[in-house]
């Protein structure tokens, strides 16, 4: 059965939570890749963490973009190799050019740290397995840079090819859109649909005890696109 | 072989709402400062490329549009100066 990477950036600061939580939540043996290997190492999913990348310098993201492993995970995804970006991940995704539009400095300044309604657009995506359009998710946020941003024509692309996958309720609901993303954009897909970018923190609610379970739908369509049997 | 400084100016796309200008002109207006308006927020960028100047401006902008900016949501103004004596 194949393993799940986990990579480290520094600056990254969720890799032991997602790898806590992956194992836990899928039983995958789940292995950290550090940013300046070039060699996944025969993984079959990669989980690109939160965090914040060299120090976010430059823009969140930017750095790490660049970085030797990033051109594996692209390769990866050209292949169809199922990746998942959460917060950081998912700016990382964005500056790598794999997946469209960017994540701007949140619309109301503030760093948000605070559990958000996501509504779930797709029901018959691997990466949303066992999920239904329309079912909400509690997850946590964390993020200074999460508002979505992208021209007119990319954000129609996206809506036309069901490529927004997770949206967060209008801001007016008080666990709504926290930082005004576009469109309420919560999450994408890119690549072959094999390419999951998302700010919301599923490994930060993979456990009860820990305030929810929501984000284990999430984390085990994750593994299971991997080819690990969860 | 020549030498050059170059700097960049990087600035979020006017389509981009930018909430820092926004929230630096609030404070601006609270300090008394009422005919302040549309505060914009950049980051001007300086390095030193070394080459013919037209190999030196082709590689400027590389850098400044495929690293040092993000044109899904920023713009870039580019300034290069040889440097005398180099």
């Amino acid at each position: 059965m194949p393993h799940l990477a986990v990579l480290r950036f520094p600056g990254s600061n969720c890799d032991d939570d997602a790898r806590h939580a992956l194992e836990r939540v899928t039983g995958a043996d789940v292995r950290f890749v550090w940013h300046a290997d070039s060699d996944l190492g025969g993984a079959g999913g990669v989980l690109v963490p939160g965090g914040f990348s060299y120090g976010d310098y430059l823009r969140s993201g930017a750095l790490a973009a660049q970085s030797p492993v990033m051109h594996a995970v692209r390769a990866f995804a050209e292949r169809g190799g199922p990746v998942l970006g959460i917060c950081n991940g998912f700016q990382v995704l964005t500056e790598a050019g794999m997946l469209p539009g960017a994540l701007a400095r949140n619309e109301g300044l503030a760093f948000v740290c605070r559990t958000v309604t996501v509504e779930v657009q797709r029901d018959d995506h691997p990466l949303l397995a066992g999920l239904r359009r329309g079912q909400r998710l509690r997850l946590p946020v964390a993020h200074h840079d999460g508002r979505y941003v992208a021209d007119d024509a990319t954000l129609d692309a996206l809506e036309a090819e069901g490529r927004v996958v997770l949206r967060y309720l209008p801001a007016a609901d008080p666990d709504g859109n926290p930082n005004g993303a576009m469109r309420d954009i919560a999450g994408i897909v890119g690549g072959r649909g094999n390419v999951l970018g998302m700010m919301p923190h599923p490994e930060r609610a993979a456990e009860a005890l820990l305030g929810g379970e929501d984000g284990v739908p999430l984390l085990r369509a994750f593994a299971r696109a991997a080819g690990v049997s969860a | 072989m020549p030498e050059f400084r170059a700097v960049v100016h990087v600035m979020l796309r006017r389509s981009i709402l930018d909430p820092q200008g926004r929230a630096v002109e609030g404070t601006l207006h609270r300090l008394g400062h009422a005919g302040v308006g549309d505060v914009r927020v950049g980051k001007r960028i300086e390095l030193t490329l070394k080459g013919e100047r037209d190999a030196v401006l082709a590689q400027l902008r590389q850098v400044a549009e495929r690293v040092l900016s993000n044109p899904v949501m920023e713009d870039v103004e580019l300034e290069l100066h040889e440097i005398d004596g180099a």
